[in-house]
């Protein structure tokens, strides 16, 4: 199964560094094709779609942009830097980004073992890797729950703390970096490895000054993509998370508190906030990815 | 890299490890919580009348939404390909949109055109509930896997170019015809693993569809809703493992069909 496919099974975005077809994102520059036939034409069929795509998506979050400025620009700065507001987006920004890291290093770590160790059942954990992209995530967060839960076997609970929300955010994020490291590391040159080993390399040494370097882009793209995804997260987390204002609640689950006390424009800045934050991500990873491109072809 | 023996037993270790604890463990430990009571009392919990109609509110959204990215993933992924038109480039954005947003901003979004306050308010007083109602769940569904279809049948349509359609074309065939008797046939599996991962994700949507639903147990709760209703409001633990459970199912059920579809799909 591809990553790219499935990445967007349970809402993520995706960028596949290593696959050459358009993925399901905007990141990858979409390729023209080839020039084929001019088309006769069907101003039909382009219209049909912009009025589809239009009462699908744009509408909708063209209203959610035009309510909230609302009470105009003033309104909309206070609604933003209200206390508990402001404290949602930055338990949101926080955590994301630890588990973003945290995804950085164990998602390149068990893509490592994956391509290059060898163990009895290897192909099954390879397989299970794809089971966060395919898990509702109401599902996620009873599957935490049970483990690390009020009912938990070992004791450990983490229902209402931060840790929780880190579970919850590592385990829906799981197979980005895995599977953007994943295929870079199985085209990865072992020849270049093997040279620095016989040179008196180290392997740490080879690992910072030979492998690193080629896996960075794919470590990269996999990590913001993961804290992409963390920054809108809802189901997984609205069990676990136990939604405590100022300590933690993060920002979706603050915009639906918003909306069951009546209050659209305070939800309607903060999701426009989220999305500010998730398409800067999805921005910076494009430009990212473009360069190293270009580096790539330059040498 | 030649690592050494130690080195590479510690990073198994650690690799399986954090694996372990984060997916195997808390897997397994639901699944014999489910059916350690036997699998009477797990059928019992996911035959009940509230968790019937919850299955049957999700497979009907399945049933409306699957049919609509169908035709209009079909026609955007034709126009995307084959179109030459001014901000081409600004809808295949568009059609990335859905995978940007969080599930509750789409809920949101829904309830501030569609409800009773927004810009189609009107509608809603004039008496057609579209939020808390089945168009509203509909229309977040359809929100959420809006790219699926489109994603999946662009690269083929790409590969297959228009040659053989403009040998049809020559031979006499209509529009039509082609479109049937050439076009899609080319597109069958991209399309069935669109509609694949169309499926899971309609039956596995909870943020933006809790938005949007009155989630009224028998009435306007789908499987995920369930679930979450179990847990909070009932506080039926067993309930909720169950239903988890069956929801988990399918899910599994979707990643063997996807790699079978796979296989079939670089093999045809």
């Amino acid at each position: 199964m591809t990553a790219t496919a499935s990445a967007g099974l349970a809402g993520g975005t995706h960028v596949s560094p290593a696959e050459p077809r358009p993925g399901p994102d905007s990141l990858v520059p979409h390729h023209a094709p080839p020039a084929q036939r001019p088309s006769r034409g069907r101003p039909y069929a382009t219209g049909l779609v912009t009025l589809w795509l239009s009462v699908v998506v744009l509408l909708p979050l063209a209203a959610l942009a035009v309510t909230s400025t609302e009470d105009g620009w003033g309104g909309f700065w206070s609604a933003l830097t209200a206390p508990s507001a402001l404290a949602a987006l930055r338990v949101t920004v926080l955590v994301s980004a630890v588990v973003a890291l945290l995804n950085a290093v164990m998602g390149t770590l068990i893509a490592w073992v994956l391509v290059r160790d060898d163990f009895p059942g290897k192909g099954l954990v390879n397989v299970l890797i794809d089971l966060p992209f395919a898990l509702p995530t109401i599902v996620a967060s009873i599957v935490l729950l049970s483990l690390y839960g009020p009912d938990s076997p070992i004791h450990v609970h983490f229902n209402a703390t931060r840790y929780g929300l880190v579970v919850a955010l590592a385990f829906v994020t799981l197979p980005f970096v895995v599977r953007s490291v994943q295929p870079v590391l199985i085209e990865a040159d072992k020849e270049v490895e093997e040279a620095a080993a016989s040179l008196g390399a180290g392997g740490v040494t080879i690992f910072r000054r030979v492998i690193l370097p080629t896996l960075a882009p794919a470590m990269i793209s996999g990590t913001g993509l993961a804290f992409a995804r963390a920054i809108g997260e809802f189901g997984s987390v609205v069990l676990i998370g136990g939604n405590i204002p100022r300590h933690t609640q993060v920002a979706s689950q603050y915009i639906q508190q918003q909306i069951e006390i009546d209050q659209p424009v305070n939800a309607a800045v903060i999701s426009v906030a989220l999305l500010v934050i998730a398409f800067a991500t999805l921005f910076l990873l494009r430009i990212a990815s473009s360069r190293s491109l270009r580096r790539e072809t330059a040498s | 890299m030649k690592t050494s023996r130690p080195a590479r037993w510690s990073l198994r270790v650690v690799a399986l490890g954090y694996l372990i604890a984060l997916l195997g463990t808390p897997v397994v430990l639901i699944l014999w919580r489910t059916f350690e009571p036997g699998l009477g009392t797990f059928l019992a919990s996911v035959k009940t009348p509230a968790a019937i109609s919850a299955l049957n509110l999700s497979l009907l959204i399945v049933a409306i939404v699957v049919p609509l990215n169908v035709i209009f993933g079909v026609v955007t992924a034709l126009a995307l390909v084959r179109g030459r038109f001014r901000g081409r480039g600004l809808l295949q954005a568009v059609v990335d949109l859905p995978f940007a947003v969080s599930p509750v901003v789409v809920g949101v979004s829904l309830i501030l055109l569609w409800g009773a306050g927004g810009w189609f308010g009107a509608l809603d007083r004039a008496g057609f509930k579209v939020i808390f109602g089945l168009p509203g769940m509909v229309l977040a569904t359809l929100f959420v896997t809006l790219p699926f279809v489109v994603r999946e049948v662009e690269p083929v349509l790409h590969e297959i170019g228009t040659d053989q359609e403009q040998a049809a074309a020559t031979l006499g065939a209509n529009g039509w015809q082609t479109f049937w008797r050439i076009t899609l046939p080319a597109l069958r599996w991209g399309l069935t693993y669109g509609v694949v991962l169309t499926v899971a994700r309609a039956l596995g949507e909870f943020g933006a569809v809790i938005m949007v639903s009155s989630g009224f147990a028998g009435v306007s709760q789908t499987l995920t809703l369930l679930v979450h209703a179990r847990y909070v409001d009932d506080q039926n633990t067993y309930g909720a493992y169950a239903a988890a459970t069956l929801l988990m199912g399918l899910a599994v059920l979707t990643l063997l069909l996807m790699s079978v579809l796979n296989r079939k799909r670089r093999t045809t």
